[in-house]
């Protein structure tokens, strides 16, 4: 166990360094520099360019940019956004609670939704309830984000009023960012409604947000479950007497569960990737929105420490995901 | 019983005229800080400049006229190279958790503002990696000479040289005058940072809170100098899609958008919660000839093009509404705008003689298209598209090409095109910022004379211009200038875009600015 563990920690060096130099040379092949995104129209004289190349540090020949970064990065400094001239770092985690909290709450619906539909259509194999239940899935699977968030809004918002358009919680509400998860501080601010109004905020993007995860979590299980469901082992189950609900809860679930989680795992890196889509339909304030913008701007510290970051908590999570994949199934402990 | 009734209406009543008066307007980005000279988008000249802030002189909300601000009154002398300004007194600076003013805005905060920016040794020059690009881009870097305090409330500006526009540059947001004794507080706590984050300034409003990305708070300033706002707490909910933004409007979470999406003005005139305030905007799009590449060199080629192309057609199936045809190179809500001016007729049969008894036949050509989209531009492509087809029936043969923006924007100001689509949205609705930036010698050497056209009687006319004061004189120099310009045909000017603001019915006292920029100082509601 220790030795899976210390392989894979030593195994993300690499990869993070990776990370740093495609990071670093991707975002320099991208045609336009930041101080030309900077000036737009307004056309600065070169040499007022040549001094702002200067200032950045962007004057300098390439390998000696990337070795002065990596120092910086090695040494915990991940540089200043040039758009807003704060540091990456200040920037990446005021947001990051926010894409957090709408990760979970996407994964949890997934999750809680995504599974017993998989059980279901798996137990009803070939019947009408799976055709429907698969049938909508790949519906859902193929519907472009952009396009689902804003027919929920128009729908749930415009024409019912249900839930509201876009933002974390309502303007009304006044609450100082403590955790930076809303849910939490809109709880310890004891104001009265805070709460209920960040649920309904978070409702919409949460659905849009899991719509694939749902699908590909509902879609694994089933065929998961109808693998196990046809083993010698659940049959023995069923004859030794077992009520339906032991065996396909617990005898079946629990081997079907180790594919699963694997998928689970899998589904982070997709939801932060969806991330940037629901944010931006949503005015959700979180990394992926960020992104976007730096890119655009070409911000070439933001976009590498954003990256950065992103990867490295993609790994966490996988690397979280073998670990809980070994105390499932305990051969694999060995 | 009854008492209980009675005293369960007074508290009702009494919520209800006590409720705090919150406005919110959803605005399209995310400032990138709170401090104007520092940057250069509209967004924060939004968020900093129109709430926080107050200038020397200020735009008359709603127009591009210069009126007193934090001066009171200014004279101009030495032959247009002095400026007087006399400032205004009892006026009060914000406070927050760690400064409290002790003093009213004097001439001391005028001098830090301008040293901060012209001053490369002065110690907050380098906070927030201050580059100031306004500042140098309207040139005031050069143009100063030096910058006196005489007493408390007099300030004099020395110039180098006569500069009419130079008021007018006076009332744009990087000229926001900032607190010195704030900013000696935080330089004795060595916390200079601070001055940007948390800004103090001497505006209607100030801030109380920024979740970036998500919302900025902000509390009517008791203490104003105009009187305090109508509105109790103004709050920006940062909304980037244009679709979210319309359904938050309608369904009231804000009271006010700006830019909507023009396939939607239809939609919001039929909405009986909204009024769509419109205005001509303070821009141009255009398509500029490279006047340095042949056969764009000769004017009679360039005007023959003009007219080979239907600019109503343009109009109609690009802008749909939201633009007005262009036939000066400044728009019509500037002064000195010259009306008289009658625009190229489009006679292609005309235009394909001319282009012969030119010699110019079987011409391959390019036109550039912006990837980007703007307001005086909506559809770069669609308007080559529209131009390439205009031109084929005159026998010129144009391709479209298109790049990355940034990779635009470099190789046409390097001039590799030879025709090529861009626009302008004015600074500060002084004519020169229009003619001189986009249309001077200096400018087509490095700037943004994308035409790269510098002819000699109309640099004459506007130089001698930017050396008048007197605006009457000014305006007839400016209206010359047009005339050589339409003449010469380095562009063809495609349209002046309409800038529309939908406001929730409700709301009293929002004025659409052509300025493009977003003031909430009189906002109230019915």
């Amino acid at each position: 166990m220790f030795k899976v563990i210390s392989k894979n920690l030593l195994l993300m060096i690499p990869t993070l360094l990776g990370i740093v130099i495609i990071s670093f040379s991707f975002i320099r092949v991208i045609p336009g520099d930041p101080v030309i995104a900077l000036s737009g129209e307004r056309a600065m004289t070169p040499e007022r360019y040549d001094e702002l190349m200067h200032e950045f540090g962007l004057d300098l020949p390439l390998h000696e940019q990337f070795f002065s970064y990596l120092g910086d990065v090695v040494s915990g400094d991940f540089g200043k956004s040039i758009a807003t001239r704060r540091p990456v770092v200040e920037e990446f985690f005021t947001l990051f609670p926010a894409t957090v909290e709408l990760s979970l709450c996407a994964l949890f619906l997934a999750i809680v939704i995504g599974i017993p539909v998989g059980m279901v259509s798996a137990l009803k194999k070939g019947k009408l309830v799976d055709n429907l239940l698969m049938g909508v899935s790949l519906i859902g699977y193929s519907m472009p984000i952009f396009w689902w968030g804003l027919l929920m809004i128009v729908f749930f918002s415009g024409y019912l009023g249900w839930l509201p358009v876009s933002g974390r919680i309502s303007t009304q509400f006044f609450i100082e960012a403590k955790t930076g998860f809303l849910l939490i501080d809109s709880l310890l601010s004891g104001e009265e409604g805070a709460f209920l109004s960040t649920i309904r905020h978070l409702t919409l993007p949460g659905i849009v947000l899991s719509t694939i995860p749902l699908v590909v979590i509902a879609r694994q299980t089933r065929s998961a479950m109808v693998e196990i469901l046809d083993e010698d082992y659940i049959r023995t189950a069923y004859a030794k007497g077992l009520s339906k609900f032991r065996v396909v809860g617990i005898h079946a679930l629990r081997n079907a569960l180790i594919i699963v989680i694997t998928v689970i795992g899998l589904q982070i890196g997709i939801l932060l990737a969806g991330a940037i889509l629901t944010e931006s339909i949503f005015s959700w304030p979180g990394i992926g929105k960020w992104m976007v913008d730096s890119i655009y701007r070409r911000d070439y510290p933001a976009v590498q420490g954003g990256l950065l970051f992103i990867s490295l908590i993609v790994m966490t999570i996988n690397f979280i995901v073998d670990f809980t994949y070994a105390l499932i199934n305990p051969k694999l402990r060995k | 019983m009854r008492k209980l009734f009675l005293g369960a209406l007074l508290i009702m009543a009494s919520s209800s005229v006590f409720a705090a008066k919150n406005f919110v307007y959803c605005s399209e980005a995310s400032p990138e800080g709170f401090y104007p000279a520092l940057f250069t988008s509209g967004t924060t000249f939004d968020a900093a400049g129109r709430t926080i802030y107050n200038r020397l002189v200020e735009f008359k909300n709603g127009t591009t006229e210069v009126q007193p601000g934090l001066a009171e009154s200014w004279s101009v002398s030495n032959g247009g190279k002095t400026y007087t300004f006399k400032l205004r007194k009892g006026v009060k600076f914000h406070s927050n958790k760690s400064f409290t003013p002790t003093r009213d805005f004097n001439a001391d905060d005028v001098l830090f503002t301008f040293n901060r920016m012209w001053d490369k040794e002065h110690p907050y020059h380098r906070v927030s990696g201050g580059t100031y690009e306004y500042f140098k881009g309207m040139s005031m870097h050069s143009l100063l000479k030096s910058i006196t305090k005489k007493g408390d409330y007099t300030v004099i500006f020395n110039l180098n040289s006569v500069e009419a526009p130079f008021v007018a540059n006076l009332a744009m947001e990087f000229a926001s005058i900032a607190s010195a004794e704030y900013a000696d507080s935080l330089m004795k706590s060595g916390n200079k940072e601070k001055i940007d984050r948390e800004p103090i300034g001497t505006g209607p409003f100030y801030l109380v809170q920024y979740q970036k990305d998500s919302t900025i708070r902000y509390k009517a300033f008791d203490s104003y100098w105009k009187g305090r706002a109508k509105i109790d707490n103004l709050i920006f909910a940062i909304t980037p899609n244009a679709s979210v933004r319309l359904q938050k409007v309608k369904a009231g979470e804000c009271h006010v958008m700006p830019f909507p999406n023009p396939s939607d003005i239809e939609n919001i005139k039929k909405d009986k919660r909204i009024n769509l305030l419109s205005q001509q905007g303070l821009n141009v799009g255009y398509l500029a000839y490279n006047t340095e590449k042949k056969p764009f060199d000769n004017p009679k080629v360039r005007k023959a093009l003009n007219m080979a192309i239907d600019k109503a057609a343009i109009i109609k199936a690009v802008y749909q509404g939201a633009g007005v045809a262009a036939k000066n190179p400044i728009p019509p809500t500037i002064w000195s705008y010259n009306d008289s001016i009658v625009d190229d007729p489009y006679d292609p049969v005309a235009a394909k003689k001319m282009l012969i008894k030119e010699g110019v036949t079987d011409l391959e050509t390019n036109i550039w298209a912006m990837p980007v989209q703007r307001p005086y531009n909506p559809n770069a492509r669609r308007i080559g598209e529209l131009i390439q087809q205009d031109w084929k029936k005159v026998g010129v043969d144009a391709k479209i090409v298109s790049f990355e923006w940034g990779e635009y924007l470099k190789k046409a100001k390097s001039g590799e095109h030879d025709t090529v689509q861009l626009g302008w949205t004015g600074d500060n609705g002084d004519p020169d910022n229009f003619l001189a930036v986009l249309l001077g010698c200096d400018a087509a050497k490095n700037g943004s004379n994308y035409a790269r056209w510098c002819n000699e009687d109309f640099e004459a006319l506007i130089q001698k211009a930017k050396k008048t004061t007197s605006i009457k004189e000014r305006t007839k120099l400016y209206e010359q200038a047009q005339v050589i310009f339409k003449k010469e045909a380095p562009w063809f000017t495609i349209a002046h875009s309409v800038v529309f603001l939908p406001v929730r019915k409700e709301v009293t006292g929002v004025k659409i600015s052509p300025l493009g920029t977003h003031d909430f100082y009189g906002a109230d509601f019915k």
